[in-house]
């Protein structure tokens, strides 16, 4: 027998190949970027949406979450632009400087770009394919997985996004803060970001995704970051979408010698979510830490998948990542270290924990270890329950009320992922927003 | 009035029945000892009266002041002045001891209608009734209870207790598990709290403790019932003879 596997196409994909066929003659960028365009919508028509056979997406069956497929957003309206104004919520009074998109393409009326401090060269991605930057070309793709159908997507539809480089030894003081925020309009956006941090630079990078409620608008967002040698980089990302987003993100990140590399992700907003982190230890000796918090209640769903390469030796990582579930909610985390053969002396711990409030809430862990090296320290920890009761009454036998005792038990559980911020301003308006969410559940 | 009173009290656990039948009463400013042999129901009672889930009255009724404690939630005893030191005192990571402390108090006085304390008022409160339980400040920053020893956690509850200022502090086997010297300076804490309007009950099951926090009275409990009354020479007889006489009265 000979039959071929026909996969039929779902709306979306249907719907997804022809807003490619549309845009592909306007997209930016020139013959070589277009044919990179092309091979990544190859591979998309090839495998068509990830689905649950897919090992990688097996607890986000994407092909089953995206109903349909939205329209490539268009450039945002002056009430649009006026809306962003208002947002970033999730980061409290922390000083930034803000670039700023809505529905994908960069606002630069809306964005700080005065007084650039020595070293920081920021822009657009639609600015910078349309010019056919050498350097942009030289990273662009670089990172970002070629066999992820979602990375794939992007690459084929990406319209703009920011494009910043730290030169070599500079320190922003101010970190930077790429605002992404969906209008009303419930449209699809592809934004492709590129940060190259250069040798021994010092940088804080907030990517924030936001959008209105009651807008099922779709996002699909990378970012590929470069830490050059001995350079510090703090990264947060704060997925704030408005509760019927479907929000899909990758970080890539290529870590250079000695440098130091924290990212940390808070997951509050959006229907489907699924964060994706693929990192690169290539140079020896970084040390690095990976944490995120999600916080989900209703029915919305929130993905974490991280991949931990250790190609070179003597790096350290730790990854923490906590998620509180509530009502229906559906926390995935799935986070692979990978110890390649010469990567000696890797000391690498990842510890994912959930918190059920509800007995419908699901917590799906998934922690894997892969190590072809000999002489390593590696260890994974995953577990799942609900808030301990003794702990309970022993806080409300002095006193506290049940919702009070619960969120203080519920804030100390993230407390360990959020603690590892170093920004102090930034800790604090995401240690509020816990309790922002936690006054909202009917807490304290 | 007495403030606390107990009567006829039977509560079970898993359908097991450990209290049988209890009768206590407390009056104001009094200390009671409430001894008795492993699997008497001291633990139990204590836990009833703080209010811990796991427990079912079936029958009999618990005043405080008047009010049956059966309709109130653990948290609306304790701001209504009831006080457990728990035997095993619980450890909770990532909770600061001080935002626990902090969060007990103003709790406790936002539901009796008091203005919360400022934060230097706090700070001094806590510093000076640590200091005087010996209680290193460092100690404060920690999570709650976090790498205590079991003596330190023992005067962590009685810290608690002297912030929270209750009417009523039942203390669960507060001396398991003190040296000498922790159990003097749990002791000093408890016996500075003693005053006309507080009352204590202590519960052990040895008479060494009370030889420092000295009890007005002194009861036997046995098979979930109190078997005997007496001063505080009862301590003495029980030190000297066991429970065992006890525990045959109840076989009989």
């Amino acid at each position: 027998m000979n039959a071929e596997v026909t996969t039929i196409k779902t709306a979306a994909e249907t719907a997804l190949a022809q807003a490619y066929a549309q845009a592909r003659g306007q997209l930016p960028g020139d013959d070589a970027m277009m044919a990179q365009r092309e091979a990544a919508f190859d591979l998309f028509a090839k495998e068509g949406l990830p689905h649950r056979r897919v090992e990688e997406w097996k607890y986000t069956d994407l092909r089953a979450l995206m109903r349909e497929a939205k329209p490539l957003a268009t450039p945002p309206d002056a009430a649009a632009k006026a809306r962003a104004k208002t947002a970033a919520a999730l980061l409290g009074d922390v000083e930034t400087r803000r670039l700023v998109f809505v529905d994908g393409a960069f606002v630069a009326e809306l964005s700080d770009l005065t007084n650039l401090e020595k070293g920081l060269t920021v822009g657009s991605l639609a600015e910078a394919l349309s010019v056919n930057d050498r350097a942009l070309a030289l990273h662009l793709g670089k990172l970002a997985p070629g066999s992820d159908v979602a990375v794939a997507l992007n690459t084929a539809l990406m319209g703009d996004g920011a494009v910043i480089r730290i030169a070599a030894g500079s320190t922003i003081e101010r970190p930077l803060h790429l605002l992404f925020m969906a209008s009303e309009r419930p449209a699809a956006t592809f934004v492709r970001s590129l940060v190259v941090v250069e040798r021994g630079a010092r940088a804080m990078l907030i990517e924030s995704h936001e959008g209105p409620p009651g807008s099922d608008y779709q996002v699909n967002a990378a970012l590929e970051l470069f830490v050059g040698d001995e350079a510090h980089v703090d990264h947060v990302k704060l997925i704030g979408e408005g509760g019927d987003a479907l929000h899909v993100s990758t970080l890539a990140a290529a870590i250079g010698t000695r440098a130091r590399f924290n990212s940390f992700t808070f997951t509050v907003g959006g229907a489907v979510v699924r964060n994706q982190l693929f990192l690169r230890f290539d140079g020896e000796g970084t040390v690095a830490s990976i944490r995120g918090a999600t916080l989900l209640k209703g029915r919305q769903h929130a993905d974490t998948t991280l991949v931990a390469d250790h190609i070179a030796r003597d790096c350290q990582s730790r990854e923490v990542f906590k998620a509180v579930l509530d009502d229906d909610a559906h926390g995935v985390f799935q986070g692979r270290i990978i110890v390649r053969r010469h990567a000696q002396k890797t000391d690498a711990k990842m510890i994912t924990q959930a918190l059920l409030l509800s007995e419908r809430a699901e917590a799906d862990n998934k922690p894997e270890l892969e190590i072809f090296a000999d002489d390593v320290q590696c260890g994974h920890g995953a577990t799942s329950g609900a808030l301990d009761d003794a702990l309970k009454f022993y806080l409300m036998a002095r006193g506290i009320p049940a919702a009070e005792a619960e969120a203080l038990l519920i804030q100390a559980f993230l407390g360990e992922a959020i603690e590892g911020i170093e920004h102090a301003g930034l800790r604090e308006a995401l240690m509020e927003s816990v309790v922002a969410w936690l006054k909202a559940r009917g807490g304290a | 009035m007495a403030l606390l009173k107990i009567k006829n009290l039977h509560v079970e656990i898993a359908g097991k029945e450990i209290l049988k039948g209890l009768d206590l009463t407390v009056d104001a400013g009094e200390v009671h000892a409430i001894m008795g042999p492993n699997g008497s129901g001291k633990s139990t009672l204590a836990y009833v009266l703080a209010g811990k889930a796991d427990y079912t009255q079936t029958s009999g009724e618990v005043l405080f002041n008047g009010k049956n404690i059966f309709d109130m939630q653990p948290d609306e005893r304790a701001a209504a002045g009831l006080f457990l030191a728990f035997q095993y005192p619980l450890e909770i990571p990532g909770v600061a001891t001080m935002t626990f402390l902090r969060t007990a108090l103003n709790a406790q006085r936002k539901k009796r209608g008091e203005a919360e304390l400022s934060t230097p008022e706090f700070i001094k409160k806590v510093r000076d009734t640590a200091g005087k339980l010996s209680i290193d400040p460092e100690m404060l920053r920690r999570a709650v209870n976090v790498g205590f020893s079991g003596g330190e956690k023992k005067r962590n509850e009685i810290l608690q207790m002297a912030l929270l200022e209750p009417r009523l502090a039942v203390l669960d086997e507060t001396d398991s598990g003190l040296d000498i010297d922790a159990l003097k300076i749990v002791a000093d804490g408890v016996n500075r709290l003693r005053g006309p309007g507080r009352s204590f009950v202590v519960i052990t099951h040895y008479q060494r403790l009370l030889n420092y926090i000295v009890p007005d009275v002194v009861h036997v409990l046995s098979n979930g019932r109190i078997v005997k009354t007496g001063g505080k020479e009862l301590a003495l007889e029980l030190e000297a003879r066991g429970y065992a006489e006890y525990q045959e009265e109840v076989l009989a």
